[in-house]
């Protein structure tokens, strides 16, 4: 049962990862990686990061992308236009993607499958402990960094009357 | 309980990795491009709890929250310089935006 959830939702991911980068329009790319985002949820809570699925869910498919349609529609993003002002990308670009892919797989052929090392399953109940107690002080820090991320976009976005 | 071999899951966060590279690499929209590192991002995410649920091990699970909330700041910061790009420069082609080239 497990293989067919994954191959049906890995599947997925990738035909939604390939519209991303292919359409030409911005809100559509938007969109598709939406596609990608809630595949990855399935896949993670099929690992049983329960926690982390519906973080995805809440946290990526709902503000980040929200946030991303939301710019799109502020600057009425058109399709984009194909220029060839960046040779080096399209010379360099495939051959260096295929050299990356190929480490990769090389690495994954190589990897030995290691032993659990331990017997913590990683629910919700299980995250929630390590991020209190080993993982308190980063935890502590993340907030101040998203304040000062909020406080970044303010002032960034913030429009001065003349 | 869980049959799928972790290849896999290496596999599959390979593919998208890639796919975010190509779109970071080929495409021309600042939106878009910012949208492929996203992709990136969730790719590294998959391999992290990968391993953490093979391992028996929460703190890949960690990292995947604490990368998730970066990727969150970085959005709503890396959105706010799009728009006061946009605000002053009226394009979002990245090919017009080289004043830091010559």
């Amino acid at each position: 049962m497990a293989p067919a959830i994954f191959l049906v939702f890995a599947a997925l991911a990738v035909f939604c990862g390939l519209n991303v980068v292919l359409r030409r329009h911005p809100i559509a790319s938007a969109l598709w990686l939406i596609g990608v985002m809630v595949s990855l949820a399935v896949l993670y809570g099929l690992l049983g990061a329960h926690f982390l699925a519906v973080a995805q869910v809440i946290v990526y498919a709902g503000a980040i992308m929200v946030l991303f349609v939301m710019v799109i529609m502020l600057v009425n993003a058109g399709a984009e236009q194909p220029s060839n002002a960046s040779r080096m990308a399209q010379v360099l670009g495939l051959p260096l993607l295929a050299g990356l892919l190929a480490v990769l797989g090389l690495v994954i052929r190589r990897a030995t499958p290691a032993a659990a090392l331990a017997a913590r399953k990683g629910t919700a109940h299980d995250v929630g402990t390590a991020l209190f107690t080993t993982y308190l002080l980063p935890f502590e820090i993340t907030s101040i960094l998203v304040l000062i991320a909020i406080l970044g976009a303010v002032v960034l976005a913030y429009k001065e009357k003349h | 309980m869980d049959a799928v071999p972790l290849s896999w899951y290496l596999v599959l966060s390979a593919v998208l990795f890639g796919l975010g590279v190509a779109g970071f690499l080929f495409r021309r929209n600042i939106i878009t491009v910012f949208m492929s590192i996203e992709l990136m991002l969730n790719a590294v995410n998959l391999t992290f709890i990968a391993f953490a649920s093979r391992l028996g091990q929460v703190d890949g699970q960690i990292f995947a929250f604490f990368v998730m909330v970066v990727a969150a700041a970085e959005a709503a910061v890396g959105l706010a310089i799009i728009l006061v790009i946009f605000r002053n420069r009226a394009t979002l082609q990245i090919d017009e935006l080289d004043s830091m080239k010559n």
